[in-house]
């Protein structure tokens, strides 16, 4: 790994006088290799590569604590470098908040969300709840009984089960959350009937949800999608629309014109016919919001997701 | 069509010359780099990815397979010649395999690891594709009750398997115990024993454990006797080969470490440091030369490293059959399947056989080019042996350290592989064994993490972890496994216990 970016070093020193060249990136995903940032890392590295975006780009993993770790890591080391780009989403606004982190997102520069993926709750084809009218009679009569099996603390999927109990009136603080770490142990344990429900992003559950092993009570989308045959929240009585969005960050200290050389070259990616090849693949929909407007909801999403964490007790 | 047919049209697609060489770069690959501490097999085929892109589905996944075999593979040579294990799942090879090359019978201890992960390798594969569906469904039975069950199995038979004192071996164990207790809280999300420090959120890496006990750690000592050590050690006394004997007492273990290291590697939650674990307690139980273990039993080398590579191919399992990446290998490998439009999963079996069947095919192909490729070697390998101490040594540790830092560029990680080399120098002069510090930093978090899931779900009762018959079966054999060498040594018939082995064997 040290010789990989001491070859990208090298490489943007040899290229430092041709700046007319397209830009070489270095993105951080903040996470092990294999997860959801990760695979949008390395798509995007892909899609900037064969659009000519940029002409030499590398992905750097830095895993652990909610992605925290390569937040405080990128924060400091990307800091003036207009090459130096970090995926991250609504998982690390949470783990900020639970892990306490002194670095959060304001000690970076917020360019653009790109992609989101809905939440479904699913049981195992032998459960005896049917519908999501049977689940939220389950959570309001004993909030204890329906165990729910997802992804780490305080991530999307905890904070969805904490938002749905409380949305149907059940106290968010009873809320049976078992933490699973990664998306399979949580998966298996949902097949291998240990729990009442698995809550976590489509994309874990598709394969098993159309062989007829699982079952999907309800999507948290706005309306109906396409990939999945299954109610929204809404129109099983829960009023909640939760969306596990990713983005993409710069480092702090960078001009007005660097940042928008940076999302012109993201934007064009992102319309790209590689990229969308991308999304069908992965079942993610394009969440295309840069700017100003990006802030804004940034903003709106970590004012809220406070609010739920101290519901479900784990922030204080 | 039968699964004979589909596994022989299966080789038809594996041994197109094209499909041959991506086997040998991935298998050479994967050596290369399992041989490097920290740089593990996931890292290996992320950073291939995107090389893999403009290959054939059949193509990519065959290379990818060969990586994974050979960087499990790859780990057991440093962890036998110079006693740093480049992955958790050969940390138990270190123990006798070192011992082994220090007396001169490196040669042995390779060729035993070469044969048994070939064995363990060509049995597992096979098992993998005419027993997958019944492998997975035994291990989605395993839910957190069940795993908290095998973890109290393994805490007993394995602490039992390490040193002659019980209280030095508990010490080391509660020492690993509580190193994993450090980081981030999986069920509040709340960070424990961090200090502050940010690095230290996400927890102690096993490997910079592994490494700096094992490797620094030694160093240390070495240096620490000065001229009173040997300067060199005769890399190669009799036969550079297995002997007949090394023969007899090896083939058991291949056998029975595939046995076990197969279904370990199926469950989601296993791991195949686990499976290394059992195999090596229950060959120092079984064996008729328990005075070995500790000082160079070939047992002890054979059975878990069969028990490493049936549980890689243990690993395929629960992807190609549920889509469950239960390794962060795995986890690269449906990324990697998902790039071409396939959902691993129950319908994949029947949407693309060729493809999985392809698969399974090369694995059986990789598996042999392993072997191929690293008997040869062996000699070479050996000779490494010859260097001088104060030379050798030099580069073990200039090796552990590159090797800590190129996983993960930070100076606190420096400092933690520091440290612990200095608390595994310690150990060593006051006769504290060090495998049951590292166990206790992997099976701690799990025992941990499963025992808190199932009184979760229990809501607090605590019945259910005996009411399920596996988790009520573990338990029984770990209390047998606790009680049974008790009651004979109370009775001062030491001597039946050897009878036992010996009657069994």
């Amino acid at each position: 790994m040290k010789h990989v970016i001491a070859a990208s070093i090298l490489a943007g020193a040899i290229a430092l006088p041709f700046a007319a060249m397209a830009a070489d990136y270095t993105i951080m995903a903040p996470a092990a290799p294999g997860g959801g940032w990760d695979q949008t890392a390395r798509s995007l590295q892909e899609a900037m590569t064969a659009e000519g975006v940029s002409g030499n780009v590398q992905v750097v993993n830095v895993p652990g604590a909610g992605g925290t770790i390569g937040l405080a890591q990128f924060a400091q080391e990307a800091n003036g470098n207009p090459d130096r780009l970090m995926v991250g989403g609504y998982v690390m606004v949470g783990a900020i908040l639970t892990n306490k982190s002194p670095v959060t997102l304001d000690a970076v520069t917020p360019i653009a969300r790109l992609t989101g993926e809905f939440e479904v709750i699913v049981v195992p084809a032998a459960s005896e709840l049917q519908t999501l009218a049977d689940l939220t009679a389950k959570l309001k009569a004993d909030p204890g009984s329906v165990s729910w099996a997802g992804g780490s603390a305080g991530g999307t999927d905890h904070i969805t089960a904490g938002l749905f109990a409380k949305t149907v009136g059940a106290d968010p603080k009873l809320v049976n959350y078992i933490a699973f770490s990664g998306g399979g142990e949580a998966l298996a344990a949902v097949l291998g009937n240990q729990v009442t429900v698995g809550i976590s992003g489509y994309g874990e559950f598709q394969a098993q949800v159309e062989a007829g092993a699982l079952r999907v009570l309800g999507v948290s989308a706005p309306e109906r999608i396409a990939i999945v045959d299954a109610p929204t929240f809404r129109e099983g009585g829960v009023d909640l629309v939760v969306q596990n969005w990713r983005g993409i960050w710069a480092g702090p200290g960078l001009s007005a014109e660097q940042v928008a050389a940076i999302t012109a070259d993201v934007e064009k990616t992102v319309n790209s016919e590689s990229w969308k090849k991308v999304l069908a693949a992965k079942g993610w929909n394009n969440t295309w919001l840069a700017g100003d407007d990006f802030k804004a909801q940034l903003a709106t999403e970590i004012e809220n997701t406070t609010a739920i964490l101290k519901d479900i007790g784990l922030v204080s | 069509m039968g699964t004979v047919d589909l596994l022989i049209q299966g080789l038809g697609v594996a041994i197109q010359p094209i499909n041959l060489l991506y086997a040998l770069i991935g298998v050479t690959l994967g050596t290369l780099v399992g041989v490097l501490p920290g740089i593990g097999p996931a890292t290996t085929v992320a950073l291939l990815l995107p090389v893999t892109y403009r290959l054939d589905p059949a193509g990519s996944l065959i290379m990818f397979a060969g990586i994974y075999y050979g960087g499990m593979y790859g780990g057991s040579t440093t962890s036998i010649l110079l006693n740093t294990p480049g992955e958790s799942a050969s940390i138990v090879t270190a123990l006798e395999g070192n011992k082994m090359a220090k007396a001169g019978r490196g040669g042995a201890a390779l060729s035993t690891a070469a044969i048994g992960s070939f064995v363990a390798g060509l049995i597992a594969t096979i098992a993998l594709a005419f027993l997958a569906p019944w492998v997975v469904s035994f291990a989605l039975a395993f839910g957190p009750r069940e795993y908290f069950a095998l973890m109290v199995l393994a805490f007993v038979t394995v602490s039992a398997a390490f040193g002659d004192s019980a209280l030095r071996g508990l010490v080391s164990l509660f020492i690993g115990l509580t190193l994993g207790l450090v980081g981030i809280d999986l069920q509040t999300g709340q960070a424990r024993l961090s200090f502050g420090v940010p690095d230290l959120l996400d927890g102690i890496e096993v490997t910079t454990l592994a490494v700096a006990m094992f490797a620094i750690g030694e160093t240390l000592y070495v240096a620490a006797q000065g001229k009173r050590a040997p300067a060199t050690v005769e890399p190669v006394k009799g036969s550079l080969w297995m002997n007949a004997r090394d023969w007899a007492r090896s083939w058991k273990p291949w056998l029975r470490g595939t046995v076990i290291g197969f279904p370990i590697g199926a469950m989601p939650a296993g791991g195949a440091e686990i499976g290394t674990f059992f195999s090596y307690a229950l060959e120092k139980r079984l064996s008729k030369h328990k005075e070995e273990f500790g000082n160079g039993a070939i047992e002890g080398v054979a059975g878990p490293e069969a028990a490493n590579n049936a549980s890689a191919a243990g690993t395929l399992v629960p992807l190609l059959t549920l889509g469950l990446p239960t390794s962060a290998t795995a986890a690269i490998m449906l990324a990697g399947f998902q790039q071409y439009g396939l959902q691993p999963g129950p319908l994949l079996f029947t949407s693309n056989p060729q493809l999985v069947w392809g698969l399974i095919a090369s694995l059986l192909i990789a598996n042999l080019m392993l072997v191929i490729l690293n008997l040869p070697l062996v000699g070479l390998w050996v000779r490494l042996l010859t260097i001088p101490k104060h030379w050798l040594y030099a580069g073990i540790l200039l090796f552990a350290t590159l090797g800590t830092i190129g996983a993960n560029p930070s100076v606190v990680e420096l400092g933690m592989l520091l440290v612990f080399g200095l608390m595994g120098y310690a150990l060593r002069v006051f006769h504290f064994p060090i495998a049951p510090v590292v166990v206790g930093l992997i099976l701690g978090p799990m025992a941990e993490q499963q025992l808190r899931r199932a009184l979760a779900i229990s809501q607090g009762d605590v019945t259910v972890l005996v009411t399920s018959p596996i988790a009520a079966t573990l338990l029984t054999l770990a209390a047998l496994a606790l009680i049974v060498p008790m009651i004979l040594r109370a009775r001062g018939r030491g001597q039946v216990l050897t009878q036992m082995a010996a009657d069994s064997d």
